[in-house]
């Protein structure tokens, strides 16, 4: 797997060219998009390349406390970013850090101790990075659907709640309903993969001149353990923020403003 | 009349506000055994009322106590088994009409006799294997009854029971808890904007003007 290959700035600047052509359709058909298309490029670049200097410094380092550290901001902006798409469930931060938490160290622990990758920065950041992406993506649409389905089964949660049952059971279905929404896309995508879309880290192997059936290999290890964090995640953020919509005298909390 | 009733609940300047806006304002009555009707006109606190009886909702200010104790000294799930509130709207759980009342009844630990409990309702027996989602509003009402009743509630809370249905449908829901009044030892808290459902129904009457208890007594003499 020991491939690499180079990549100039003359060639990422004469990509630019389907920036430009982008741009140009937004401008022709009146889409407006011409100034967040520039914007889209120019952040992914900086973004990019100090991500890339992070990684570069952190592989020449050796060192898991550097890993630790980058994972750890990673999961603080997932939950922030994930946080902004939950905004009807109250105090999802929390529950949201520690889906986060709990899917990034459980996933990757568990592909180490398996003997799938080893302990190394090299495997730990870009694995944990993707973990971390999709565990964030999962939970914000988890919560964010909690959120609409708890606002539009008030009438319903307290009616169950009228009966004597505990919020966990009133809230029952709602939560059954965000996780599988959480979980469902990347489901779907998975099942499709190969046939209507290549995934990027075969495309990356493949370009970087990998032989084809690694390249699908570690596909497929990515997939996999990335079906174990999003639903991890999604549970772990749908069982503690549905708690935030009652009080301990289960109680459906007036809904946020 | 109800005179001699034991009080069943007591609200002791009960406030409590919502977005800012003040949906009960030191309110302060009694509710006694027996068929209580809460009017006034909408959005005068009377749902709101309802909800605090079975601590579904917490006052701000003030206390409400249930046969002589503080509700907050209640286990909140034990009450709500007891003091059972039937909401304006029907909002039963997906399934059958069985099964709903089989979820509510195992919550209070009974065991289920849905025939009886969906008879008590005004319903046919038949009606136990039905799908909620081809129910009539009406039917639902009176599925979301027998749901209440099978849980073998002590004091049933009805908030606009017949609101959403026509003036026959709404005869026959009255005709159907004046016979469960006859039937079991319960009482009954109905919550009505109708001063003539509470003549016909209740013995008891609190009436509500914006936020406050601007009356209550016995019927005759509040609706005299």
């Amino acid at each position: 797997m020991n491939t690499s290959i180079h990549v100039s700035l003359g060639q990422v600047a004469a990509s630019l060219a389907l920036v430009a052509l982008a741009a140009a359709i937004s401008f022709w058909r009146k889409a407006d998009l011409e100034g967040d298309i520039a914007i889209a490029a120019i952040r992914s670049f900086v973004q990019l390349t100090a991500i890339g200097y992070a990684i570069a410094l952190i592989f020449e380092a050796d060192t898991i406390w550097l890993v630790l550290a980058l994972l750890a901001v990673m999961v603080a902006f997932g939950a922030i970013t994930a946080r902004a798409r939950a905004a009807k469930v109250p105090g999802a931060f929390w529950p949201l850090l520690f889906a986060l938490t709990v899917a990034g160290a459980s996933t990757l622990g568990l592909v180490v101790a398996l003997g799938v990758f080893d302990p190394t920065p090299r495997y730990l950041v870009p694995v944990g990075g993707m973990v971390i992406g999709n565990a964030m993506t999962a939970s914000a649409v988890a919560l964010n659907r909690l959120g609409d389905e708890v606002s539009d089964s008030r009438a319903k949660i307290e009616a169950t709640l009228a009966l004597g049952a505990t919020a966990q059971q009133a809230a029952a279905p709602t939560v059954r309903r965000a996780l599988r929404s959480g979980m469902i896309t990347l489901i779907d995508s998975t099942k499709t993969t190969g046939l209507i879309f290549f995934p990027g880290t075969m495309v990356g192997m493949l370009l970087a001149g990998a032989d084809p059936t690694d390249a699908v290999r570690l596909q497929l290890i990515l997939l996999y353990a990335l079906l174990g964090s999003v639903a991890i995640a999604a549970l772990v953020a749908t069982t503690l923020a549905y708690r935030n919509f009652f009080t301990p005298a289960q109680q459906l909390r007036e809904a946020v403003e | 009349m109800r005179d001699h009733a034991p009080v069943l609940f007591a609200l002791r300047a009960v406030s409590l506000s919502r977005g800012g806006r003040r949906v009960l304002d030191s309110v302060s009555a009694v509710i006694p055994a027996g068929a209580t009707a809460v009017i006034g006109p909408s959005g005068s606190g009377k749902s709101t009322l309802l909800r605090l009886l079975n601590r579904l909702a917490e006052p701000d200010a003030g206390s409400v106590l249930y046969r002589d104790r503080p509700l907050a000294e209640y286990d909140p799930l034990a009450l709500r088994r007891e003091v059972a509130l039937v909401p304006q709207l029907p909002a039963l759980l997906e399934g059958t009409v069985e099964s709903n009342l089989r979820f509510a009844a195992g919550l209070a630990g009974k065991g289920l006799d849905a025939r009886r409990c969906l008879r008590l309702a005004g319903l046919e027996a038949g009606f136990a294997g039905r799908d909620v989602s081809r129910l009539s509003v009406g039917e639902q009402q009176r599925a979301m009854l027998a749901r209440a009743l099978s849980q073998g509630p002590k004091v049933l809370l009805l908030d606009e029971p017949t609101a959403a249905l026509d003036q026959a449908a709404r005869d026959a829901v009255e005709g159907t808890l004046a016979e469960l009044r006859r039937e079991l030892d319960i009482s009954i808290v109905l919550v009505s904007h109708d001063p003539e459902q509470a003549r016909r129904l209740g013995d008891w009457v609190v009436r509500l003007e914006k936020g406050r208890a601007v009356e209550s007594g016995p019927l005759e003499q509040v609706l005299a």
